[in-house]
């Protein structure tokens, strides 16, 4: 009955269609419609030896090495790992640390190529024209190679998510061109110009992951897409068995669960992953990317960014080089003076705010955005108490209750922080936006999820410790009595023993005389 | 500038300070109608709620060393007008004042200010009156345009009179000038031995005039239209959902509806429960103060019919008249058990 009730409460509480709260933040679309320019080639360029999520690359090239674009000059370590490729041809001038997207300021190891300004191409990987009769293995290995990560944003190497597993076949791939960040159109946009590549790069993933039918998901703020997308899939006798889904615009619908949510009505269950419900997710621009690699031989040395924001003089999407300074980029569409500018990298929402413009465009770099200081500010004035409106609550799209998952947090209650859930919190901001008395909830909960990682490494250290020393009280016991067991044997074996008692007694005590001493 | 701060970087623009004036604006078509029944004595009484409860706040924050700017955040303000809404016209002026402090001091502050009471300031302020001074909460005034009385309330001087010195200033008699609530009436009546029916009808009472707040009752209490108006408008605003007052009044009217069938002549029936008393104030405005009921859809459902539950129940077995304050207060005590229990199912975890 509770539970009826509960589930009740919560279908009333849940918006008429898709997934549980959400926000519409103001779009501010500034590019929409834009046509895609290219950001002129640069003298020099920076790439990071990290750009994905997993372990950092080490790199195979050094100081003097002349490259190609797309020759590969660090390669992936570890299975969570895909290889970095040169964005242009050039020799290799330093290798050291470099200041990297991150808001602290924080460096990283970079590989600094001097351009040579011919921007000639490696072309030693073949091109797959014949992909549909290869197997999943060898395109999923020339994706691997090929350096492909997640472009939406997440940066997830794309590899591990191309499996065929037997116990959750994947029927259905979501392409996600639901973009709900404010400011951002670079996918918008690709998908109104290069369709028929994002197409072809569909084919492609779902060949390779078998699955039988396929969703283009776009918000209803893109129906220009939309109608590009139909009409692409109405000349595309492959793909039979896709569909264009156009959804109501809100916030954060392009977050993966949610969208599924939203597609198919099925929950991804804590802890797992969409092909356990038979899904996986692309985003548009990974898709083209994949298609690039397969079809062309291609390695990922550029993506789509939109340059935008309130203080962009001439905002634009752009096709940039991977390795471009910030700094770069926005002085090619007017920006110089960074005085009283706050730059994002993302979007405003789940973007992260950067200290300085000299870091390079890396793989996750799906806006650049300048803003006015004032505006970024006054999202952060000075933090208010809760006055439990619940607004948080029915803005969050994993239906947690944030306000008390932040007092929790703050309190340093982390058992009880994680009996809210704190671990499905997706860091959306959505309850951050809506908070009228201007919480960080986000920043609370980053503490905590940080706080509690932390505190588990500690307890497994203490925990190894103990095991160890155990396992050395026990050694001790054993060896103890193995030696205790050695001697009576040997004395048994050399005395006639007439007493057994008396014997056994003295024994013990010169035993433990030995091993006090 | 600062450092690292942590996304989003973007802010929908609601402040407390724009809640609590929604609420303030919500309020005025009750506040109007309680001017135009009870004249210059609701204008007295309303300002000098507001009034001091902003003054004892301010005093409050100073002592605590906090700015004073937070007097902006208009909660103080509200929490005035909420009191002076539940007041009966007939008290005097340092009543209304130290219900104000009752409000802000015990009700707000000493739990640590804005958003850690665990009570409604305003009600627990008009409990602790209602206790404290049971006739001077309970005398009720003959509004304006409901029948002959014998003070003027849109006379200024007359009214200001009244509020400072109080009826004997006048040289009026309390039974010249007040008259029986109907829940008042019908309790008075019960105890008698007198039915519900008859009871109403020597009441000569009116559903329409009910509605409309053409009755006896706190100044802000009596007209159902007026609070309807205001509470539409904080749900079409967003500023409460339907869980609530939905909840609470469904309650109040199944209980009335079920036990007047069964024994009409014991119980009142649903629509006098619902028109009568405090019931639409405190369900659209009061149970909903955010600070002190649940955050979960569920938790505030359970807490609405926990509300409608009380408040039925005192009116109809307890010793007071009108039990909508009770049940609200009551159950505020029940919030955080109740969202403890209550929380929704979250995202990936079980479920259909």
């Amino acid at each position: 009955m509770p539970a009826m009730l509960r589930t009740l409460a919560q279908k009333l509480g849940m918006m008429a269609h898709g997934f549980h709260g959400g926000v519409h933040p103001h779009e501010r679309k500034l590019t929409a419609g834009m046509p895609i320019e290219d950001c002129p080639l640069a003298p020099l360029y920076i790439v990071p030896l990290k750009q994905h999520i997993g372990e950092a690359c080490t790199p195979l090239v050094a100081v003097g090495d002349k490259v190609l674009r797309g020759q590969k000059i660090a390669r992936a370590e570890g299975y969570v790992s895909v290889p970095l490729h040169a964005p242009t041809s050039g020799t290799v001038v330093k290798i050291e640390e470099h200041p990297v997207v991150h808001p602290s300021g924080m460096s990283m190891p970079c590989v600094f190529i001097e351009a040579d300004g011919l921007d000639e191409e490696d072309h030693s990987l073949e091109r797959m024209t014949n992909w549909r009769d290869l197997d999943a293995a060898v395109l999923r290995e020339r994706v691997r190679m090929c350096g492909i990560a997640g472009l939406g944003g997440a940066v997830f190497p794309t590899f591990i998510k191309l499996v065929q597993d037997k116990k959750n076949p994947i029927q259905t791939l979501v392409l996600n061109g639901i973009e709900c960040e404010p400011y951002l159109t670079n996918d918008h946009q690709m998908m109104l110009e290069q369709a028929e590549e994002v197409l072809q790069g569909m084919a492609i993933i779902m060949h390779m992951v078998g699955a039988e039918s396929g969703i283009i998901a776009i918000e209803d703020n893109k129906s220009d897409a939309a109608r590009v997308m139909r009409q692409a899939l109405a000349e595309n006798s492959e793909l039979a068995h896709v569909h264009v889904a156009v959804l109501p615009t809100r916030y954060p619908q392009g977050s993966e669960k949610q969208l599924i949510y939203s597609l198919t009505g099925k929950e991804v269950p804590a802890g797992k992953l969409p092909l356990h419900v038979g899904v996986i997710c692309q985003n548009v621009g990974t898709a083209k990317a994949i298609r690039d690699a397969v079809l062309l031989g291609k390695p990922l040395t550029e993506r789509l960014v939109t340059v935008s924001g309130d203080a962009m003089p001439r905002p634009a999407n752009l096709r940039v080089r991977l390795g471009l300074t910030l700094r770069y980029v926005f002085a090619q569409r007017g920006l110089e003076d960074f005085e009283n500018i706050q730059i994002l990298h993302g979007g405003p929402m789940m973007g992260e705010r950067l200290r300085i413009p000299d870091v390079p465009v890396i793989k996750s770099s799906i806006g650049l955005l300048a803003m006015h200081q004032d505006t970024v500010m006054q999202a952060h004035p000075a933090e208010q108490p809760c006055i439990r409106c619940g607004h948080c609550s029915q803005a969050c799209p994993a239906a947690l209750v944030p306000n008390l998952m932040a007092d929790h947090c703050r309190n340093e209650q982390f058992d009880k922080a994680e009996a809210y859930n704190l671990f499905d919190c997706i860091e959306c901001g959505a309850c951050s936006y809506v908070c009228p008395s201007n919480i960080p909830l986000v920043q609370y909960f980053r503490y905590g999820k940080g706080q509690i990682a932390q505190l588990r490494r500690e307890h497994d250290f203490a925990e190894a410790s103990r095991q160890r020393f155990d396992a050395r009280d026990a050694r001790l016991a054993r060896e103890k009595a193995e030696k205790a067991a050695r001697r009576s044997r040997v004395r048994k074996e050399l005395a006639p023993a007439p007493d057994k008692d008396t014997t056994t007694k003295v024994e013990k005590s010169t035993n433990d005389k030995a091993e006090e001493s | 500038m600062s450092l690292a701060i942590s996304s989003p970087h973007a802010h929908g623009g609601d402040t407390i300070r724009m809640t609590m004036l929604t609420v303030i604006i919500a309020l005025l078509p009750a506040a109007m109608v309680s001017v135009y029944l009870f004249g210059w004595l609701a204008v007295f009484l309303i300002v000098a709620c507001m009034l001091s409860c902003l003054l004892t706040e301010a005093v409050c924050l100073r002592m605590m060393g906090r700015p004073l700017k937070t007097l902006l955040d208009n909660s103080a303000a509200l929490t005035g007008l909420f009191l002076a809404l539940t007041l009966p016209a007939s008290i005097p002026w340092w009543m209304a004042v130290l219900g104000s402090v009752f409000a802000i001091v015990l009700g707000k502050q000493v739990y640590g200010g804005l958003g850690y009471n665990l009570f409604n300031p305003a009600l627990s302020a008009r409990v602790i009156l209602l206790i404290s001074f049971p006739l001077g909460m309970t005398s009720w005034l003959i509004p304006m345009h409901v029948g002959p009385s014998a003070l003027n309330m849109y006379d200024f001087s007359a009214a200001l009179a009244f509020f400072l010195h109080g009826p004997e200033a006048l040289k009026l008699g309390l039974d010249a000038i007040t008259m029986a609530s109907p829940l008042g009436h019908v309790k008075t009546e019960w105890t008698q031995g007198i039915g519900v029916a008859e009871a109403l009808n020597s009441y000569h009472y009116s559903y329409l005039d009910a509605f409309l707040g053409r009755e006896a009752g706190s100044i802000g209490e009596t007209s159902a239209l007026a609070l309807l108006i205001g509470g539409i408008y904080l749900l079409a605003r967003h500023t409460i959902t339907w869980h609530i007052p939905f909840a609470y009044i469904g309650t109040v009217l199944l209980l009335a509806a079920v036990f007047s069938v069964i024994s009409p002549e014991h119980y009142s029936p649903p629509m006098f429960h619902l028109f009568a008393g405090g019931l639409i104030l405190c369900a659209f405005f009061m149970a909903t103060d955010p600070v002190s009921s649940p955050v979960t859809p569920l938790g505030q459902i359970v807490f609405g019919i926990g509300c409608g539950v009380l408040t039925w129940a005192i009116r109809t077995f307890g010793g007071y008249p009108e039990g909508a304050m009770f049940a609200v207060v009551l159950m505020n005590c029940a919030v955080p058990l109740i969202d403890h229990y209550c929380r929704p199912r979250a995202y990936g975890h079980g479920g259909s």
